[in-house]
């Protein structure tokens, strides 16, 4: 495993490059596909409405998926990564047209760790408020 | 309805081997967008130090969100699924999933709760590979949101 990113350059504070990841309704549903969750709130309007959603909304896993490219491009070696947690604090709702919508995330060092680890908290939002909460990674640098 | 409390510390065996396949990989990275070239290319996995491609952090939960099906969907248990969302979910990991590996999954139930008239399940998905190495560990927390009154 080889981060690019030395522990030695890095310390608490250390701020991560923010990153924009766009969000469609064609995305969810090649997500669907490649992850093999086919719950119709990711891609049913009618039903998500009926079970008391706005509307369609994103895979939760699809938002940690791209919230920890924040860290994983950081390192260069998404391999790198030891522990990666979220809470899904807020849903991802996503409109039926071309656009969608973002999910906006940076990342911070919080902690030096044993082993040449840090701790890194990411802040995920959509739409301006935030989507996933307690979002923390601990990644191995070099 | 109150899920069953007696599922709690419930474990079930574990799951058939699942193949992890570089093509597989490649349509999780290309759904997620992401072209970190450790996933497709074996020279750039290799250069960072793996024997193979790698998977995307988040690429087991398939696997062990199937696993924790046995749980999540015994009617027994009581959750309704149409209403569930996802919760929570952390990974440790003692290495990545890489091309090839076939990978068992063993869940537990963690706890079953009942908050403000959601549903609450936590399942552990411990993750090995065909050696028997611990490769991950997946926590899951799903909600069935209590229906509305009317």
């Amino acid at each position: 495993m080889t981060a690019k990113v030395p522990y030695a350059d890095v310390e608490v504070g250390t701020e991560l490059p923010a990153r924009s990841f766009p969000v469609t309704r064609a995305a969810l549903v090649r997500y669907a596909g490649a992850s093999g969750d086919f719950n119709p709130i990711h891609w049913n309007e009618k039903f998500a409405k009926e079970v008391g959603l706005p509307d369609v909304i994103a895979h939760g896993m699809f938002t940690m998926a791209e919230a920890i490219r924040v860290v994983t491009d950081w390192t260069g070696d998404p391999g790198a990564v030891v522990e990666y947690g979220v809470r899904f604090t807020r849903p991802v709702v996503v409109p039926n047209d071309d656009k969608g919508t973002a999910i906006e995330v940076s990342g911070k060092v919080t902690a030096k760790l044993d082993d040449n680890t840090v701790r890194v908290v990411l802040t995920a939002t959509c739409t301006g408020q935030k989507v996933l909460g307690m979002s923390r990674a601990v990644v191995r640098l070099a | 309805m109150a899920l069953d409390q007696s599922f709690v510390g419930r474990s079930y065996p574990p799951t058939a081997p699942y193949e992890v396949g570089r093509e597989k990989i490649r349509e999780f990275a290309e759904a997620v967008g992401d072209a970190h070239p450790a996933y497709t290319d074996g020279e750039a996995a290799k250069a960072l130090g793996h024997p193979d491609v790698i998977a995307p952090p988040t690429f087991v939960f398939g696997i062990t969100f199937k696993a924790a099906g046995q749980a999540v969907t015994d009617p027994r248990l009581g959750l309704d699924y149409s209403r569930v969302v996802h919760g929570d979910q952390r990974f440790a990991y003692v290495r990545p999933i890489r091309a090839g590996d076939r990978l068992t999954v063993t869940s537990t139930v963690e706890s079953v709760k009942s908050l403000a008239g959601n549903d609450v399940l936590d399942i552990r998905g411990e993750v090995h590979d065909e050696t028997g190495e611990h490769v991950v560990t997946a926590w899951t927390t799903l909600v069935a949101r209590a229906a509305e009154e009317d």
